[in-house]
């Protein structure tokens, strides 16, 4: 039987609620669910209040429900500010020490201060407390229930199961999940871990980085373990211009390198965008954005920044700009786009938000075996004498050489150059290297041909379509299925997919363009293309698209059309 | 020697700075320095060059040797990848004061205090020239340019003592007009483990020319004690930057052992 439900977790800073959300998705991912969290904090590190929202399916949902089914309060303000999208049949479960919930039905209290002070545990392992309460009344067993606090706590790991334990006795069974056959095994990754992970894959090397939420997430997991591993190098510089530009230089070098930020940073990387361009610089940067302009609001998500993206850099510009739309996406086009970067030696942009990189995905890892790595040709040494860094060619692509290599001199310049990398102000060398990097614009959109650019999904034959970009893409797609429309989804924005998104529309009368931000930044490039959706869905209140919401916008709009 | 050594280190581009430029005489001081190093077995693949904007950027066109031409203020920051990426390479910066201590002063702090093996050659002339003559953070108050035509209300600040506070493990001034001396303060300061900093001063014939200022104060440091950060301090003293008739030490001021970032 096909299952669906959700389940959020709430506290204050500093009680362990993502954590916990963390636990019970993996709990119900042993079980063989695909599971959804989405989190929410403020821009504090105690107090306030954070959620994580946790959808258990039995196939793959990438957005949250406006509905919940189980609500776990660590503190009274969590009951306060989601009691009302509790389902009528849900369930609460809250800590009993801290306040009651009278005349409620749905409620289990336990006392979880009571149960940690006797065991001498910290106070924030009241998340445990509660995590084992709610799994119990799910029907976890108790064997379950250790195998995967065994796993998930080195430290404290005794007095965590004795908590576990007392409080997983007083659960009472409300209803068993059952276990479902997996069909295959699938990782628990944010879109900033399954992003750094495709990066790796196609041959990472360096990591430059200044923190910035929602991209803090990507320096944190290339500088622990998992980076480490694969022997990534993580540089943390003073600010954000040191970072784009220190990066060039690795590049430059010969490094596969890597950096990313959100919107505030990129704008600041700027003028080093346009000389990665300039001296034909393979580089990554990564752009995940938060409600904007300025500091906007820094810990929730929007896609604010597609006009920025698309102009990012002064001058003639060169560049891949791609937006996945959930964490496979990301991971494969941040292994991809490194790749194209070094193929055509230019700055590509990936563009996420803070729902791709902070929401946690089931993440199929089989996506990272079609990340192929970076082929990189050295100068061979019978030509190296005469080597020329911007020698003119037919595609445009020059051969690539590093500092280092004997008998060649490597000069980049951020001047409008000769072949040789010297600056030159003559109108005829000038116009030959502008032509250069044209025809590698004009390869480069022959490569948007070549690939995946526009993805279709719902009826494809529907005549009633809805477009999406980015992490949009994952509540959309519950509704076009839904409604049995046709769904198109833009992943290449530069160079613009247009004979793919042309050939997606064939047959559609209707088009309707939904979009995270105020201006439907989208619509002024379809224009530019001809393309003209007849209405737009926006949303900019610093919160991801629900699938409920943009069912109720879609049928308004259907409505409005019959009674034409 | 091999073949590749023997390769000339001119280049064909068409020198354009002004007659009488001080940057002739570092030009000539570096590559006298720089083909002491390759003599001694650098190899000169290994050797690059990061520069940003203004004339002394320009050195790197003149130089046949890699390079990496980038943005204002923004070279220091591009050898430090460069030297992450590739310890084996020998980076050296070439910067102007309005790009090092003006547009990019954070990264010649943060490349100080991480101590990176790079070598920072600033052509010091105390004024923007490549934009025809304003004032940067060297030039003395009163400075007369034409965004400060009734003279520049700022007093300068002495990168020297910038650069001790921000723990430096090599800092140096020179003067290119003494070109043999400034040679010796590039060698010192390429073989130095860890991050080397040079102060060259500098006349700009067209916007600001110090020239007789400097011949009539500049005066050769005895070697003295390189690991006292106070008698560093107290040399450093003796000129503040501004126009006055104090004289002008040269030399390596401090050299001390750190950890190489």
């Amino acid at each position: 039987m096909e299952k669906d439900f959700s389940i959020i977790i709430g506290g204050a800073a500093g009680q362990g609620s993502r954590r916990a959300g963390l636990l019970i998705a993996k709990a119900f991912q042993s079980l063989g669910y695909y599971v959804f969290v989405y989190d929410e904090y403020q821009s504090l590190v105690r107090g306030g209040h954070s959620f994580s929202s946790i959808r258990v399916s039995s196939t793959k949902k990438n957005s949250s429900s406006s509905e919940i089914d189980f609500l776990i309060a660590l503190d009274q303000r969590t009951w306060e500010e989601h009691r009302h999208s509790l389902k009528k049949e849900g369930q609460v479960f809250y800590n009993h020490d801290y306040f009651q919930i009278e005349k409620e039905k749905r409620a289990q209290g336990i006392v979880a201060t009571q149960i940690v002070e006797k065991e001498k545990g910290k106070k924030i392992m009241e998340n445990i407390s509660l995590v084992a309460f709610f799994l119990g009344s799910l029907g976890f067993s108790e064997e379950a229930l250790k195998t995967l606090f065994r796993k998930e706590f080195n430290k404290f790991q005794e007095i965590n199961l004795k908590i576990a334990q007392k409080s997983f006795e007083k659960s009472i069974l409300i209803k068993k999940i059952p276990l479902r056959k997996k069909k295959q095994e699938f990782s628990l990754l944010t879109g900033n871990q399954a992003l750094a992970q495709g990066a790796i894959k196609a041959g990472l090397e360096f990591y430059f980085a200044y923190p910035m939420t929602p991209a803090t997430g990507i320096l944190h997991y290339l500088a622990g373990s998992t980076g480490r591993k694969a022997g990534i190098k993580t540089v943390q510089m003073e600010n954000e211009l040191a970072v784009a530009n220190a990066a060039l230089g690795s590049a430059y070098a010969g490094k596969p390198t890597m950096l990313a930020t959100s919107g505030g940073g990129l704008a600041l990387m700027g003028e080093a965008f346009s000389l990665g361009v300039q001296a034909e610089i393979p580089l990554l940067f990564i752009n995940s954005q938060r409600p904007a302009p300025a500091s906007g609001v820094p810990t929730y998500t929007a896609q604010g920044d597609l006009s920025f993206s698309l102009g990012l850099g002064h001058g003639d510009i060169v560049k891949f700009l791609v937006a996945p739309g959930d964490a496979e996406e990301a991971a494969y086009w941040a292994g991809k786009l490194l790749s194209l970067s070094w193929e055509y030696q230019t700055p590509s942009l990936l563009l996420i938000d803070k729902q791709i990189s902070e929401s946690t995905f089931s993440f199929d890892p089989e996506i990272l075996k079609k990340i192929s790595p970076i082929q990189i040709f050295p100068q061979s040494k019978n030509k190296s004498l005469n080597y020329q860094r911007y020698e003119i060619t037919k595609n445009g692509t020059s051969s690539l050489a590093f500092p280092g290599q004997k008998g060649i001199v490597v000069k980049a310049n951020s001047y409008e150059h000769l072949e040789n990398g010297l600056t030159t102000e003559q109108e005829i060398e000038i116009q030959k290297m502008q032509d250069k990097r044209l025809r590698k614009y004009q390869a480069m959109q022959k490569v948007v041909n070549q690939v995946d650019a526009v993805k279709v999904y719902g009826n494809k034959k529907s005549s009633q379509a809805i477009l999406v970009w980015g992490s949009t893409k994952g509540p959309a797609r519950e509704v076009a299925e839904e409604l049995k429309i046709k769904m198109i989804q833009p992943l290449f924005l530069e160079p613009f997919p247009e004979k793919r998104i042309k050939a997606a529309l064939q047959g559609v009368e209707h088009l309707v363009l939904i979009e995270g931000n105020a201006l439907g930044q989208l619509e002024g490039l379809l224009k530019s293309y001809q393309i003209i959706p007849q209405e737009k869905i926006l949303k900019y209140n610093s919160r991801p698209f629900l699938a409920s919401e943009i069912k109720a916008a879609l049928n308004k709009i259907y409505k409005n059309e019959r009674s034409k | 020697m091999s073949d590749q050594n023997k390769l000339k280190l001119e280049t064909n581009a068409l020198n354009t700075w002004c007659p009488g430029c001080g940057n002739f005489g570092i030009l000539f001081a570096f590559k006298k320095a720089i083909s002491s190093l390759i003599q001694e077995g650098t190899p000169r693949e290994n050797i690059v060059l990061s520069s940003g904007i203004g004339c002394s950027s320009k050195i790197v066109d003149y130089l046949n040797l890699n390079s990496f031409c980038s943005l204002h203020g923004r070279p220091l920051a591009i050898a430090e990848g460069v030297k992450i990426a590739n310890p084996k390479l020998k980076v050296i910066v070439f910067a102007g004061d309005g790009g090092t201590y003006n547009e990019g002063i954070s990264h010649l702090i943060h490349a100080a205090k991480r101590n990176i093996d790079l070598t920072v050659l600033v052509h010091d002339n105390r004024c923007f020239a490549l934009t025809t003559g304003q004032f940067t953070a060297t030039s003395p108050q009163g400075f007369k340019g034409k965004s400060t035509p009734q003279g520049s209300r700022e007093e300068p600040f002495d990168p020297l003592r910038l650069m001790l506070a921000s723990n430096a493990s090599f800092i140096a001034r020179g003067y290119s007009g003494k070109i043999v001396h400034l040679q010796k303060i590039i060698s010192a300061a390429l073989k130095h483990p860890g991050f080397s900093f040079v102060n060259i001063l500098q006349p700009c014939v067209s916007f600001f020319n110090t020239t007789d200022f400097y011949n009539q104060r500049v005066y050769e440091m005895k070697d003295c004690d390189l690991g006292s950060r106070q008698k560093a301090l107290a040399k450093m003293q003796e000129w503040n930057y501004q126009e006055n008739e104090k004289k002008i030490p040269l030399g390596i001021f401090l050299q001390v052992k750190r950890p190489v970032y």
